[in-house]
């Protein structure tokens, strides 16, 4: 199978890159500096531990670690990185992106085709840039009737939401945007919005198909909600909290996948229902309604929405791990040092970035599973959705509390391990 | 639904009368929306039907076809017999042997010719080829419409086996215009049976395949047994054909009824089931397209090695006035052909009655009273091409 065009060198390819490079530092020394000096000769230059920091100075703190270290040290620490950046948006965009280029090539080997090809040269690795680009070079077309105000703001609280979620993922010890102690609660309390914004934009969109679609949505997300939290429960008995860093330090002698499988189960079923994955994508069922209550989304407001569903996807995936799979604990593979006999301030940590390891690839193994379902199901009708979620999945989780339950009153196991 | 819902109205607003307040009644209008499936929504193809959905049951159905209407009757009366072939392929491209199959057959009773021995069993070659192409791609959309991406791509990707055979027998991959009257347009080409018989087999792996992945699957099932049933009797009375038909547990094949040209030195069996709902309706075109393979592979073997595959016919044949009336099996049914001639070279007037137009009439019959979300399966499984049908 063609994995590359035909006429694809990879010497053409390094020759081009190269390239790039040389024409970039030609036009940054013949433009960029020369601008930077002018405006450095209007502007009083600052001042740090005594110092004028003069452009020079400057550029020879990028290269000294013993100066560059405090001040990044000092950036990754603040409030605003870590929601940002780190564990917060841009980690959980940059995973978005990620699987929605794993899950096309997926599906695509899945079902006997080649998927994403072109853009990008190897494999289309870059189509999803392409896409972002044509989303956002097209036209957003406002029904006309529709409810103007909320037609525009709900797919940015859409995203705002899901952005709100990954906050709370603790990704490596230490590393978290906002440690709460009822950080589950919050969780659920901030997902059992995105029902309401369906509906909201379904219902500002003035037409039929997205209504039936909000509705939808909404019978399924409550249908889901109750088994979701009870799953989650079992977690909450087993470790004794509610705070997600803590959930993770409880299992490090084992994993409460061993003790709550069901409850595992259940939990991975209802994130395919909050998710409207296949086989529970009815609100956007195409051939009945469609696509529900996307149907009269057009250009960036579809990518957002787009965006916000994924970055969900990772919040869900992340939480099963953190529940069920322990959370960053895996063998330490990573080495204390890596400049051997460096004295100034680190900025390595070998217990964060071996967390962050194994977190990052038991999340994508979980991703992959939420995935797979979509090329092997057909979609399920409301009724059978609404009796699976009301009938069996909460007898399922309260079958597996109430061992878990009589675990703990046995004296079988304590909170933290076994006894 | 509604009427007992109706009922309970008029008991509360009896109750409420008498303790003397006053009450405005709802219309039972108003809790019932209108939605308009068709022409521009990805479930529908080129055609339209409107329903009333009161919650999630449908109430009202009213099909409306005539979209993509093309005037193929009224065309044929302007054009002489060989003309006619290539434009009354046209309403369904997928299975263009099969529409002009029964119209070559009407014309030679007309002209009075026979078709060589060699011809006929290409003839009937062709027609399975082409059964298996639009039966892929029926179950491709039927897959989608149900939400299953994959069984979208694989009958679809399968479907150019057969294409590739065509190909090479025609020469074109959908347009064939290869029946024509008193045989076929060409020979088969060099290494064909070889081909063919490797190509089937390879398919009849693949059917494997669909099995697991599709019938098998238990949301599949659930989805689909016990949905839209279509008694016995109504398929009759409602006049369905083809796998409607036999999913209605009527063992009814043109090709077994009134065997045409080879089929009666052909053993095979009519598929049928006498569960009577959208499964048995989607299953049918699967085992269909089993027997076809063994079908296939029975012609190939009873074939004659040389001979003339067509009759040579005037430029512009003539027959005696009169009028004949054939059918063959399509893929969607019965299809057959009334031609009346009045002795020149132009038919006096051709009627086309295809399977598709027969079968949407059950559609009101099976929609009202079933959920919306079963809407797509129900309306699919009837083996319904709205090109054909518009005609």
């Amino acid at each position: 199978m063609a994995t590359a065009p035909k006429d694809f060198r990879f010497g053409n390819f390094v020759g081009s890159l190269v390239w790039l490079i040389f024409w970039i530092i030609v036009i940054v020394s013949l433009v960029g500096l020369p601008l930077i000096f002018i405006i450095f000769f209007y502007i009083p230059l600052p001042y740090s531990n005594g110092e004028v920091i003069t452009p020079y100075l400057f550029l020879s703190m990028i290269v000294d670690p013993t100066r560059t270290a405090p001040i990044i040290k000092f950036i990754i620490h603040t409030d605003f990185f870590r929601a940002a950046v780190f564990p917060g948006f841009a980690f959980a965009a940059m995973i978005a992106a990620t699987t929605i280029y794993v899950e096309r090539k997926f599906l695509a080997k899945m079902q006997l085709r080649t998927g994403p090809l072109y853009a990008g040269k190897i494999e289309g690795i870059l189509q999803l840039i392409a896409d972002g680009f044509k989303l956002i070079s097209k036209e957003i077309i406002a029904p006309s009737g529709a409810d103007k105000p909320i037609f525009w703001t709900t797919p940015i609280i859409f995203v705002a939401t899901a952005a709100a979620l990954t906050v709370l993922i603790p990704v490596a010890p230490g590393w978290v945007g906002a440690d709460l102690d009822v950080g589950l609660l919050a969780i659920f309390a901030i997902l059992g919005f995105f029902p309401l914004i369906a509906l909201l934009f379904s219902w500002s969109c003035n037409s039929k198909y997205p209504f039936i679609g909000g509705l939808r949505a909404l019978h399924q997300m409550i249908a889901f909600e109750i088994p979701f939290i009870l799953s989650a429960l079992s977690i909450v008995l087993l470790s004794g909290s509610l705070n997600l860093t803590d959930i993770v330090e409880s299992q490090y002698s084992f994993w409460f996948f061993i003790i709550a499988p069901l409850s595992a189960f259940v939990f991975y079923i209802s994130s395919l229902a909050e998710l409207e994955r296949v086989p529970f994508d009815l609100p956007e069922a195409e051939s009945e309604i469609v696509a529900g209550w996307l149907t009269e989304t057009s250009g960036m407001i579809y990518g957002l929405i787009q965006l916000g569903t994924y970055l969900k996807l990772y919040v869900l995936a992340a939480l099963f791990v953190i529940l069920f799979l322990g959370g960053w604990m895996g063998p330490q593979i990573f080495p204390q040092e890596i400049i051997p006999g460096y004295t100034g301030e680190k900025i390595y940590n070998a217990t964060v970035i071996n967390g962050i390891f194994w977190f990052t690839i038991k999340t994508f193994g979980m991703i992959m599973l939420i995935l797979l379902p979509r090329g092997i199901n057909p979609r399920i009708r409301i009724d059978i959705l609404l009796h699976t979620g009301w009938y069996k999945l909460i007898v399922l989780a309260f079958i597996n509390m109430f061992i878990v339950l009589a675990m703990i009153y046995g004296g079988v196991i304590t909170p933290g391990g076994l006894q | 639904m509604t009427n007992e819902f109706s009922e309970s109205l008029e008991k509360k607003l009896e109750e409420t009368t008498k303790l003397g307040l006053e009450v405005v009644k709802e219309a039972t209008e108003d809790r019932l929306m209108k939605l308009s499936v068709g022409p521009q929504h990805p479930g529908s193809g080129h055609f339209r039907f409107t329903i009333k959905v009161d919650g999630d049951y449908i109430v009202y159905c009213d099909p409306d076809p005539g979209y993509v209407h093309r005037g193929e009757e009224k065309m044929c009366e302007y054009r002489n017999f060989i003309q006619n072939i290539p434009h009354l392929e046209r309403p369904v491209i997928h299975d263009s042997t099969n529409i002009t199959y029964s119209y070559s057959l009407a014309v030679e009773e007309l002209l009075g010719i026979e078709v060589p021995r060699r011809g006929q069993f290409i003839r009937a070659i062709a027609s399975e080829l082409n059964r298996q192409v639009y039966t892929l791609y029926w179950l491709a959309i039927y897959g989608i419409f149900l939400g299953h991406s994959t069984m979208f791509m694989w009958p679809a990707g399968d479907r150019e086996l057969f294409i590739d055979l065509l190909t090479a027998l025609t020469g074109a991959r959908v347009t064939h215009a290869f029946n024509i009257p008193g045989g076929v347009r060409n020979d088969i080409p060099d290494g064909f049976k070889e081909k063919c018989l490797e190509y089937v087999n390879y398919f009849e792996k693949r059917l494997k395949e669909y099995e697991n992945i599709f019938y098998n699957n238990p949301l599949f099932r659930q989805r689909t047994e016990n949905v839209g049933i279509l008694t016995k009797d109504d398929a009759i009375n409602l006049g369905v054909t083809g796998s409607v038909l036999r999913a209605s547990g009527v063992a009814y094949d043109v090709r077994k009824v009134e065997p045409y040209d080879v089929y009666n030195e052909i053993d095979f069996k009519v598929q049928y089931m006498k569960t009577c709902d959208s499964f048995a309706r989607a299953y049918v075109p699967f085992l269909d397209m089993r027997e076809s393979c063994h079908i296939i592979r029975q012609l190939l073997d009873k074939m004659p090695e040389s001979g003339e595959v067509r009759m040579k016919l005037q430029s512009n044949p003539k027959g005696t006035p009169g009028e004949s009336y054939k059918r063959v099996e399509s893929g969607r049914g019965a299809l057959s052909y009334y031609i009346v001639s009045d002795g020149s070279s132009r038919p006096y007037r051709v009627k086309i009655s295809v399977g598709s137009f027969r079968n949407i009439l059950a559609l009101p019959h099976l929609l009202v009273g079933s959920r919306l979300g079963d809407m797509p399966c129900i309306y699919w499984a009837l083996n319904y091409w709205p090109v054909e049908a518009d005609r």
